[in-house]
């Protein structure tokens, strides 16, 4: 993915994100915010039958917070448990120059590049790190008798 | 001006965060290391030649500071690591035992965390109010609208000098009067006034000050507390140990020194208060009144080259003094610092610290650029001219 295109997708999604404007009634609600610096996000999953069906968020944040946000929150919506994990995991293994599976993250990759500014990581991590605090929330609801993904 | 005395000047970087810390003379930076390097001992506990020049210098740092804002003893003098030190062992040491349920506060949501913080647990513990005072159209508060936030049950008025945010200069001196005919403590968050303006205690009936020395040239992790002497007397210390006892023994019986030993357990950061004594020296010969002049003409250098600049919104133009704030439109706060950062700007984002405040702010999150006397207009020039070019601020940032 050429410069050029990977600042476009930041854009258009820091511009135009995707289901900003937080619901709350049915989802599992997670304030994402940076120690290090002053963006502050909300952001909501619903889930059904062990799926993730719809995604929101709102708040104020960086053009890469934000964007990053807004193409995670819609990859997420149709998949499991298991699936976001995956996706989450190789998505951070980007973010830190591990190993990951490029096939995967899609427009994800325009974040390739952010290990080259390293106070910019923590911008990218933000959204992963707050969705996956409301998918460890998932699995309580298992055990509460809700069908399982595992 | 002054500029040849600062060595990071040299980098070519333009500093406009001084609100957050200040940049070091070398002469702060020299006579650090004359301790280090030359009588590096502790004070007012060796008989040998070079811990009778720290312990000497040590307490002349204390006069010094006392004569730069002009309070009556040099033991109305505390020195700590810094304003939010002073700050909460004026609340917890003082104001725990002086105020009673029921009790009003008068502060601003413009105050920094520093000082509402430990009001706000204050008032849970002892059941005090805390009464936000109006503030005006740019968020400065007036004398009209501390008069009119008054009553009866008004105990302590407790406000920065200048605010860290919107750079308002406080009516102290109107203030101090009404609450020295009132018998209303008056605590005063000098760490944005100290620095940059003409303090005096004494003229404006301030009952408590608290200001940090990094603000102000000097070293971080050196800050004082001044107190009446009277109100001193009757505080409480927050630490005991070493060099602020008497005596004591094993039975128990614990007798304190007099001022300013008792407020001062262990040994202090003594390298730091030398610097800080070197830092006002510095600060006095040039002047407060002329910094404060200085700074006033650079900010209206700003607002008047700004005008070139319509893709810049400033919240605070009305407000006198060095702090701007202000935001590109449509840009996020932090990628404005950081566009800024690509060209050698240094300049703060977010709520500085003062989050209460985004309560009345049109926006929750600004720029704010801080000037200090070595500060010029050239350096303004070079900051229009990377605004004016900020449509292109997502390929120099992305």
């Amino acid at each position: 993915m050429d410069k050029e295109l990977k600042r476009e997708i930041i854009l258009d999604n820091y511009q135009h994100p995707f289901h900003k404007g937080l619901k709350k009634e049915g989802y599992i609600v997670e304030n994402a915010n940076n120690e290090s610096c002053i963006d502050n996000l909300d952001i909501s999953l619903k889930i059904e039958d062990g799926k993730i069906v719809d995604t929101t968020f709102d708040g104020e944040a960086c053009a890469i917070s934000t964007s990053a946000t807004s193409i995670l929150l819609r990859k997420l919506i149709g998949k499991e448990k298991k699936e976001a994990q995956i996706l989450l995991e190789n998505y951070e293994n980007m973010i830190e120059e591990r190993p990951y599976d490029e096939s995967l993250l899609e427009e994800l990759l325009a974040y390739q590049d952010i290990y080259l500014q390293p106070n910019r990581k923590n911008c990218a991590l933000l959204p992963s790190k707050a969705i996956k605090n409301i998918l460890k929330q998932m699995k309580d609801e298992e055990k509460d008798g809700i069908k399982g993904t595992e | 001006m002054n500029r040849e005395d600062f060595p990071f000047l040299k980098t070519g970087k333009i500093y406009f965060d001084n609100g957050a810390t200040s940049l070091k003379p070398s002469a702060v930076i020299e006579s650090m290391v004359d301790y280090y390097e030359n009588y590096s001992a502790n004070i007012h506990r060796g008989d040998y030649e070079i811990s009778l020049k720290a312990s000497d210098i040590y307490d002349q740092a204390r006069e010094v500071c006392q004569k730069f804002i002009h309070a009556d003893k040099p033991e109305e003098i505390i020195f700590t690591k810094g304003t939010t030190e002073s700050l909460n062992k004026i609340i917890f040491g003082f104001f725990e035992t002086h105020l009673k349920k029921g009790d009003e506060v008068l502060v601003t949501k413009a105050e920094h965390a520093s000082l509402l913080l430990p009001l706000m647990i204050l008032a849970e513990k002892i059941g005090i109010h805390l009464i936000y005072m109006p503030l005006k159209e740019e968020n400065e508060l007036d004398y009209e609208s501390f008069l009119s936030s008054v009553t009866p049950k008004t105990k302590l008025v407790a406000i920065a000098g200048v605010s860290n945010v919107v750079g308002d200069h406080r009516p102290l001196n109107q203030i101090g009067r009404y609450c020295k005919e009132n018998q209303i403590y008056f605590l005063v968050d000098g760490a944005q006034s100290v620095p940059h303006t003409k303090t005096d205690v004494v003229r404006d009936n301030i009952d408590f000050l608290a200001f940090s020395g990094h603000k102000m040239l000097g070293p971080t992790g050196i800050g004082v507390l001044y107190g009446k002497k009277e109100l001193l007397e009757e505080m409480k210390p927050c630490e005991y140990g070493g060099d602020m006892n008497q005596n004591f023994s094993s039975l128990g019986d614990v007798t304190l020194k007099p001022l300013p030993a008792r407020l001062e357990a262990g040994t202090p950061p003594i390298a730091e208060v030398i610097g800080l004594k070197a830092a006002i020296s510095y600060l006095e010969k040039i002047g407060m009144e002329k910094i404060e002049e200085y700074e006033e003409e650079l900010k209206e250098y700003f607002l008047k080259r700004i005008k070139e600049v319509p893709q810049v919104d400033v919240y605070n133009a009305s407000v006198k003094g060095g702090e701007v704030i202000f935001n590109i439109h449509d840009v996020f706060s932090q990628d404005a610092a950081i566009y800024l950062d690509y060209f050698g700007i240094c300049v703060r984002a977010g709520t500085h610290c003062a989050k209460a405040l985004k309560e009345e702010l049109p926006v929750q999150n600004t720029v704010r650029i801080s000037f200090y006397f070595y500060n010029t207009k050239e350096e303004i020039d070079k900051l229009m001219d990377v605004l004016k070019q900020s449509d292109t601020l997502y390929n120099v940032i992305l």
